[in-house]
């Protein structure tokens, strides 16, 4: 069973719908009840990192939460604000990340982009997969994915890297460590690509 | 590469979808919820729903309008209507919208942009400007409350404004193409293109996938949003929701890689 974690923050109700249609088992968690047992954890998010990190941590799950991911190394997937969480810390906030991945979150540096590049980055662009990870199967370079974001995740480690995408040179959009991987596009907002994500991501 | 972006904009008025020629005549095209269900089978690059009664008659969002919607969504929303406050905005996105869409409130209290973007990110405030040429100055201008009232207010300078503020795209909506299909105000998308580094969208006059590429190859990658282009068919405007197929959008590409801007 896959949970997702509610935080009022994020899609939930559209992730839940796409698993709904695959037929795969998944419910969504409001309290640490409700999420203890979780045998996968989807951890969405939209918004501001402080507004999504503190929601979190007024939301009675953080305890659980940490004991599944770490403890229990039960796969996690963050989805966008939900992968910037799992790092340090962010440039756009002040609050202490979840720390589940050695990572810190940077704003795009404008200087770096051309003039046709804007901030935010808004909107469809490619995901290069850099390795057979299972979470790209049957999309493999085709992919397509909705992004909306103006900070981007940074791993200390480029093994943690499963894909990379070009908006003024490449960045992580997609990461690994361990059971904890990330994404920072919005799969549940990705038509077919995103729904064989999250499939993937059920299936491994 | 970051793809133009193609968007269906949607009007909501008394729970239905209707379409207006500039900002008037409305004319019923379905519902909302079939319609999000039509454009998923679609696979639209993203969607606006502007509910146009809620400002005008000073109603809160419809919360549960808004929840059905972005649960049936496979792409991403950008809801506007009705939306005064931060409270507001954290609600809806809360409910699972990617972004919310500010404008009459906006502009009158531009400091909701940068107390909007302070909680919910700036990618996710999305400053809607309704414009209209106001022919004796030659000269364009903001309305607010669907076309109603004047502002005074030039475009390009409230552009300028709002970035700095922290909106995270601009709607350049023109009033006087509005339902017409005769083509984008492509002067009003260059001014205030030219203004800001924002993403911006530019809706209001598009009648066909040329209208779509003339907008691309002059801007590169921008948003191409369109109304009446997506929910009529025909000579006769019959109701028929349609949508570019992804061989049609892929051919666009290119056109955005060349542009000059």
């Amino acid at each position: 069973m896959i949970s997702i974690v509610d935080y009022g923050v994020g899609n939930i109700q559209a992730i839940a719908n796409i698993y709904k249609r695959l037929n795969i088992p998944a419910r969504i968690a409001r309290t640490a009840e409700e999420l203890a047992g979780a045998e996968r954890i989807i951890l969405p998010g939209v918004g501001a990192f402080d507004w999504a990190m503190s929601r979190l941590n007024r939301s009675g799950m953080r305890g659980v939460l940490d004991d599944l991911a770490l403890s229990q190394s039960r796969p996690v997937l963050g989805i966008c604000v939900g992968m910037q969480m799992l790092a340090n810390r962010s440039d756009e906030g002040s609050l202490e990340g979840l720390g589940w991945m050695d990572a810190e979150v940077k704003k795009f540096d404008r200087a770096a982009l051309s003039e046709r590049e804007h901030l935010p980055h808004m909107g469809w662009n490619d995901v290069e997969p850099r390795s057979q990870e299972s979470l790209f199967r049957d999309i493999g370079a085709t992919g397509r994915f909705y992004f909306l974001h103006s900070y981007y995740f940074a791993p200390k480690n480029q093994n943690m890297i499963l894909g990379v995408t070009d908006y003024g040179g490449l960045f992580a959009s997609c990461v690994r460590a361990g059971n904890i991987y990330g994404v920072q596009f919005h799969p549940e907002k990705s038509h077919q690509w995103g729904t064989k994500l999250l499939k993937n991501f059920a299936e491994m | 590469m970051l793809r133009p972006r193609i968007t269906p904009c949607l009007l909501v008025k008394n729970g239905g979808l209707v379409k207006t020629t500039n900002f008037g005549n409305p004319k019923y095209v379905g519902d909302p919820i079939n319609a999000v269900k039509i454009f998923n089978e679609k696979e639209v690059d993203e969607i606006i729903v502007v509910d146009i009664d809620a400002s005008v008659q000073h109603k809160n969002p419809d919360y549960a309008l808004i929840q059905n919607l972005a649960a049936e969504c496979r792409m991403p929303l950008c809801y506007g209507g009705g939306v005064k406050t931060v409270e507001q905005i954290e609600k809806i996105i809360g409910l699972g919208v990617e972004k919310v869409a500010i404008s009459s409130a906006a502009i009158g209290d531009p400091d909701l942009i940068a107390t909007a973007a302070a909680v919910v990110g700036s990618q996710s405030v999305v400053v809607v400007l309704d414009v209209k040429k106001v022919e004796s100055r030659e000269r364009y201008e903001i309305y607010v409350h669907n076309g109603a009232q004047g502002t005074g207010l030039h475009p390009v300078e409230f552009a300028r404004k709002a970035e700095l503020l922290g909106a995270g795209e601009l709607v350049i909506n023109s009033i006087d193409c509005d339902g017409l299909m005769t083509g984008y105000d492509l002067q009003l998308a260059g001014e205030v293109r030219a203004a800001t580094n924002l993403p911006i969208t530019v809706l209001g006059g598009a009648g066909s996938l040329q209208d779509l590429a003339t907008l691309i190859e002059r801007f590169g990658t921008i948003g191409a949003a369109a109304g009446s282009l997506f929910v009529f068919k025909g000579r006769f405007r019959a109701v028929l929701i349609n949508y570019p197929s992804r061989s049609e959008k892929d051919a666009l590409v290119p056109r955005a890689r060349q542009a000059v801007i």
